[in-house]
């Protein structure tokens, strides 16, 4: 479902520095994959590829049948729609409610006023937020506002939910919760990309974890654990 | 589509009325503006006013000897009339000019006593000629000197009133001329204004732009919203400096009417007042989506 073929991504300022190099990678449909590695190591731009935020200066990054590198800039909305994303910073719209935080990935896919109605509570209570949805994010805590992330992040029912570091600015009860959805989520035959650097997090899964060091990917295991190089 | 249209609105008016201070300090720039932008208004109607009265005052009167004949005057009139500087000429003859002298003076005992006493009327019959510009008086003073009219006439007032006449056409043309200046670089000023704030304004929300992409948003559900908050802060701006505005001038109009008779700014506020707030609403929405259009080319990268 994502796979890159070869891929490299140079940084050109200055000074040429390669963040990925010669990465090849399938993930299928359904799969749970951690992506583990030191800050640095190129988790970040490995997701900035999949969403086309940045292209590949090599090789080809496919994400459901097309290649994202080669995409025109005005396709990828539609792209970024069937993908969920989920950050470490939240970023979450600032000026509106929880409940209009999520509602608005519906309104951009262009879904009707009715169904945003019924579906928007009801994930909203999944993520255990039906209480604080006319909140503005300033005013809940950070586990609350990845949950919002999440909820966000799944309204659409995407193919594939990337979370990039999503607790790392959590404290330990709320990272659970976090991953607990997340893994709630999985079972519910979402796609998962985790990427994070916390040990625990990966030995707890036993899930796929794939590990980068300078850009390279070192290792590739099923039920893997986090190895420090 | 009305979907997209009306959520479009809903995010326009959602950044609008969240906004608080940002938004505040938005709409003080725009109603600033446009009240800079009514100041111009109401002073070009002053200045053009009393440049208007002014100008009427002006006018070259032709006295003829008092025995030339009517058809010899009938025919300079006709000569200057032909002249391309000439506005008006009207021709007072020498019972009219004694009628109105008599009307002038009806108070006066002493100069009706000494009209009554005299046999013969004093005046002289005299054409009063109006320019089209005040600068043209000299080309049409020296057209009727250049000619064989020269024994025929007995006063020309052009070379008494010369200095005040050629000075008063230069007070008109720089008043003019600095009037123009002054509405061009007040209206930029308050553009540029204008544009900063409002540039400032979605400078300040990149970062939801940001996210916006990330969500998946389209650029035109992106920038939309900011279209319509633009029109809010004209509509709005325009409301407002109208409120401020029509009560000042209100107010201040019988005050004017002291310096300048002729001028009644209250009637032109309501003789003009959709004009008014027409120029307002356009001037003010106007300002608010190009300011909105240019800051979102520059941070949206469409």
């Amino acid at each position: 479902m994502i796979s890159f073929v070869s891929v490299a991504k140079y940084y050109n300022n200055g000074s040429t520095s390669v963040a990925l190099e010669d990465i090849c990678l399938k993930i299928e449909t359904g799969e749970f994959v951690t992506l583990v590695g030191k800050s640095g190591a190129g988790k970040s731009t490995l997701v900035k590829l999949i969403i086309g935020e940045e292209q590949p200066t090599r090789g080809k990054v496919i994400v459901a049948g097309q290649d994202v590198g080669k995409m025109r800039s005005r396709d990828l909305p539609t792209l970024r729609r069937k993908l969920g994303v989920v950050f470490q910073d939240f970023r979450l719209l600032p000026k509106k409610t929880v409940h209009e935080n999520v509602a608005f990935a519906m309104e951009v896919a262009g879904r009707a006023e009715r169904e945003i109605k019924e579906v928007v509570p009801q994930v909203l209570d999944m993520v255990g937020l039906a209480e604080r949805a006319w909140h503005f994010p300033s005013q809940l805590s950070g586990g609350e506002k990845q949950r919002v992330a999440i909820a966000r992040a799944m309204i659409n029912r995407p193919m594939v939910i990337i979370a990039d570091e999503p607790t790392g600015n959590l404290d330990p009860v709320n990272t659970w919760e976090i991953i607990k959805l997340l893994t709630k989520i999985n079972e519910l035959g979402t796609t998962i990309i985790l990427a994070t650097h916390s040990k625990d997090i990966v030995n707890a899964l036993g899930k796929r974890v794939v590990s980068i060091d300078k850009g390279k990917v070192v290792r590739d295991e099923k039920n893997g654990r986090y190895i420090l190089s | 589509m009305a979907t997209f249209l009306s959520r479009i609105f809903k995010y326009g008016w959602q950044n609008f009325s969240r906004g608080k201070w940002l938004s505040a300090a938005t709409l003080v720039i725009i109603v600033l503006a446009l009240v800079v932008f009514e100041i111009l208004i109401v002073f070009t109607v002053i200045t053009k006013t009393s440049l208007a009265l002014l100008q009427d005052k002006i006018d070259i009167s032709v006295y003829f000897k008092p025995a030339t004949p009517e058809d010899e005057m009938f025919k300079v009139k006709k000569a200057i009339e032909a002249l391309p500087e000439t506005a008006q000429v009207e021709y007072i003859s020498r019972d009219k000019a004694l009628t109105i002298f008599k009307e002038a003076h009806k108070d006066d005992v002493a100069i009706s006593q000494a009209l009554a006493e005299l046999n013969d009327n004093p005046l002289s019959p005299v054409l009063n000629i109006k320019a089209k510009q005040p600068s043209q008086y000299a080309t049409i003073a020296s057209e009727l000197e250049r000619n064989d009219w020269k024994p025929l006439t007995q006063k020309i007032t052009y070379r008494q009133n010369q200095t005040i006449i050629d000075r008063l056409s230069k007070i008109i043309d720089i008043t003019n001329r600095v009037g123009l200046i002054l509405t061009v670089l007040l209206t930029l000023t308050a553009i540029v204004i204008t544009f900063n704030t409002v540039s400032l304004a979605i400078y300040s929300n990149r970062e939801e732009i940001g996210i916006m992409r990330l969500v998946g948003a389209p650029n035109s559900l992106i920038s939309g919203p900011y279209m319509v908050e633009g029109i809010i802060y004209g509509v709005m701006g325009a409301v407002i400096s109208l409120a401020l505005f029509w009560p000042a001038i209100y107010w201040a109009a019988p005050y004017m009417k002291y310096f300048l008779t002729d001028l009644d700014l209250r009637a032109y506020l309501f003789e003009h007042f959709f004009a008014l707030v027409g120029y307002q609403l356009v001037f003010g929405i106007a300002l608010g989506v190009i300011s909105s259009n240019f800051a979102i080319q520059k941070y949206l990268k469409i």
